[in-house]
């Protein structure tokens, strides 16, 4: 049985869809990623996956159950951590999660075997007010909360967003470890360098999913060479190259600016050479999930 | 019953961690009472007058003693000619000037009728009504006691006696008002922006997707409510009783009984509230107006029910602070019991029951 089965599922607000025939399955311990900008419908998603919310069209299952007509099962199995930071702020951390555990009728001890890595990386501040940690140690102690249940499917909506590079990074690797307790897991991120990290993910952009993959697979999927390109004046060169014919799409990735081409590349070093850029620096660059989420996207919007 | 436990624990921690809010709860009813019971009073308590005497005899002295023994009136000064009265209100501290015509105990002797003139300063109505109806009963006393004196054969004397509030203290009436208000504001308003707190927090999220069930929920976070309005209800009481000497003739069970199904009434509104709005900001507003305003003009707590138009009387039918007020004053001013106070007891009873129906209906089990 799969865990999680969504089936052409839309649903609009008044005039704005907001997704639009989502369809996919989760499998047994899988890490699964929605990848995609704010406002794409991620949170809406989850909200309908995690019974929050009914959808228009379509259905879904989430361990099998429906998630309408079975909502108070699935309350009960899941474990939902909201887009936004949604935990007690007055109470301190052994406070929120003694009182999570206790209304999903547990114990934190009972259960501690599955949060131990986690709570014991904010464990020196259990007696802080929630409102008062830093980021990353909110999300931890909200990953605890929605953990300390032993849920039977994981549903995070995008938990590393607004925390450092360090803990994010922590982050992930405690999803790794989760994953390999069995439990599935359909995480959101607007960061592509987390899209790596999950088995598969869907890329998702304005309420429809443009491809499920492995990130590999995605990658390798983007059938064209990239040149990264940088000049002293990179503002200038964008503008440039946007400008230029053969070029098919330029963005900036870090200090270079990725660029693919219908071209020869001479043809792009003779139409810049002119112009005068200073410290022109062209040369192939590897392909990442970032370009094929890009690729697709301009797809998209030229489609609509 | 141990996750009931645990949030209504989780609610007391709210409440206590919040301490701006703790200070507002326990110390509105506080300042409240004394405001209205020592500032905001339309008691008459040595008012200032002045005394144009142009008779000076024995009899117009024994008047103005008569006016002034009484704690009512304190005579500011005497004025010498009719030119003065109006410089004397001017200054402003005058409220009352009485003029005691010349010949003023010969008129009354030989000719049987004699006239004494009230000027008082109008600006405030009700005051200046007051304070006339005050000196012409004293007036009167006086005249029954000069007629006493010479045995008239035939006299028809009204006795007027106020009954329940003897001595027609405002306090009285002030302090089952105040209690009405403040056990509105406490249950109504807290209740409606606590549970509106969790759904802008987004705690409400996370609240839905666990096994607790929404009575659950709405029941933890109400009981410590419940018992926040009935310990406000009793240091409401217990400070009429010690500061204002407020009597409570009736059952003192009852008494509390009753507040404590107003304070359901109360918070039924609240949950009400807080299932059609989904901010504080808005919840606030509604408890404001919605249910402030009304209990104060319509409850009869200030402005009296039966001089309104017949409309709002009305109006005030479906407010539930008029019938705790009468409940109020009926217990703890007549004395009576739940037979004579039944009827507005059942309407009440009616009301939270109404109330708490709606709104389990338009709870909602999803966000939206």
């Amino acid at each position: 049985m799969q865990p999680i089965i969504v089936e052409n599922i839309h649903k609009s607000f008044g005039d704005v869809k907001a997704l639009h025939d989502i369809s996919f399955t989760i499998g047994e311990g899988e890490l699964f990623g929605l990848i995609g900008p704010d406002g794409a419908g991620k949170s809406t998603l989850f909200r309908i996956l995690a019974t929050l919310l009914l959808a228009d069209e379509g259905n879904a299952k989430v361990n099998g159950r429906d998630v309408v007509k079975e909502y108070r099962t699935i309350r009960r199995e899941v474990g939902y951590m909201p887009g936004r930071f949604s935990l007690y702020q007055d109470l301190t951390i052994e406070e929120n999660l003694n009182f999570f555990a206790t209304i999903f009728n547990t114990t934190v001890e009972e259960n501690y075997e599955l949060i131990k890595e986690i709570y014991e990386q904010i464990a020196p501040f259990a007696k802080r007010p929630a409102g008062k940690l830093s980021g990353g140690m909110k999300q931890k102690l909200a990953l605890c909360c929605a953990l300390v249940h032993k849920p039977k499917v994981l549903f995070l909506d995008e938990p590393t967003t607004g925390v450092d590079p360090v803990s994010r990074k922590e982050f992930w690797d405690m999803l790794q470890r989760l994953k390999t307790k069995g439990i599935p897991i359909l995480v959101s991120t607007p960061y592509m360098d987390e899209a790596v990290l999950c088995d598969r993910v869907a890329l998702i952009q304005k309420g429809a999913i443009m491809q499920i993959n492995t990130p590999a697979n995605i990658v390798a999927g983007f059938g064209m060479p990239v040149w990264a390109m940088k000049a002293k004046n990179i503002y200038r060169l964008i503008h440039d190259l946007r400008a230029f014919k053969g070029v098919l799409s330029c963005y900036a990735f870090g200090e270079y600016l990725h660029v693919t081409l219908d071209t020869e590349l001479d043809d792009v070093k003779a139409y810049l050479a002119p112009l005068g850029h200073e410290a022109l620096e062209i040369k192939p660059a590897a392909p990442g999930i970032e370009d094929a989420f890009m690729q697709l996207m301009q797809e998209q919007n030229e489609l609509t | 019953m141990k996750q009931f436990f645990v949030f209504v624990r989780k609610e007391c921690y709210h409440i206590f961690r919040d301490k701006r809010t703790l200070l507002i709860l326990f110390g509105m009813p506080l300042v409240l009472i004394v405001l209205f019971g020592f500032a905001i009073t339309n008691e008459i308590h040595h008012v200032q007058i002045a005394v144009l005497d142009q008779s000076r005899d024995s009899y117009s002295q024994r008047l103005v003693q008569k006016m002034t023994a009484s704690r009512y009136f304190t005579v500011n000064r005497y004025l010498s000619g009719e030119k003065d009265i109006e410089p004397a209100f001017r200054q402003g501290d005058v409220k009352m000037v009485m003029v005691i015509p010349n010949r003023f105990a010969h008129d009354f002797f030989h000719e049987k009728k004699a006239a004494i003139q009230l000027l008082t300063d109008a600006s405030d109505p009700n005051t200046a009504t007051t304070l006339i109806n005050y000196a012409n009963s004293m007036i009167m006393q006086y005249q029954q006691e000069l007629t006493g004196e010479l045995k008239l054969p035939l006299t028809i004397s009204g006795e007027v006696q106020m009954v329940y509030n003897p001595s027609l203290k405002g306090v009285f009436l002030f302090v089952p008002g105040v209690m009405t208000l403040i056990l509105m504001l406490v249950s109504a308003m807290m209740t409606s922006i606590t549970i509106t707190r969790e759904k802008e927090l987004g705690t409400m999220e996370i609240l839905l997707v666990s096994p607790l069930k929404p009575v659950m929920i709405i029941a933890g976070k109400v009981i410590p409510y419940i018992v926040l309005s009935f310990l406000i209800a009793l240091i409401i009481l217990a400070m009429g009783a010690w500061v204002f000497a407020m009597p409570v003739k009736g059952s003192l069970l009852l008494l509390l009984l009753e507040c404590i199904l107003f304070g359901l009434t109360a918070l039924s509104l609240g949950i009400l509230i807080s299932s059609v709005t989904n901010s504080q900001q808005t919840a606030m507003m509604i408890s404001l107006m919605g249910l402030m305003l009304p209990t104060i003009l319509l409850s009869g707590f200030v402005f009296p029910l039966e001089s309104m138009p017949k409309a709002l009387q009305v109006v005030a039918n479906a407010i539930p602070a008029k019938w705790f007020n009468i409940i109020l004053k009926d217990v703890m001013l007549k004395g009576m019991g739940l037979r004579q106070v039944w009827m507005p007891t059942l309407i009440l009873c009616g009301m939270t029951v109404f109330f708490l129906a709606v709104s389990i209906r338009k709870f909602k089990i999803r966000l939206s």
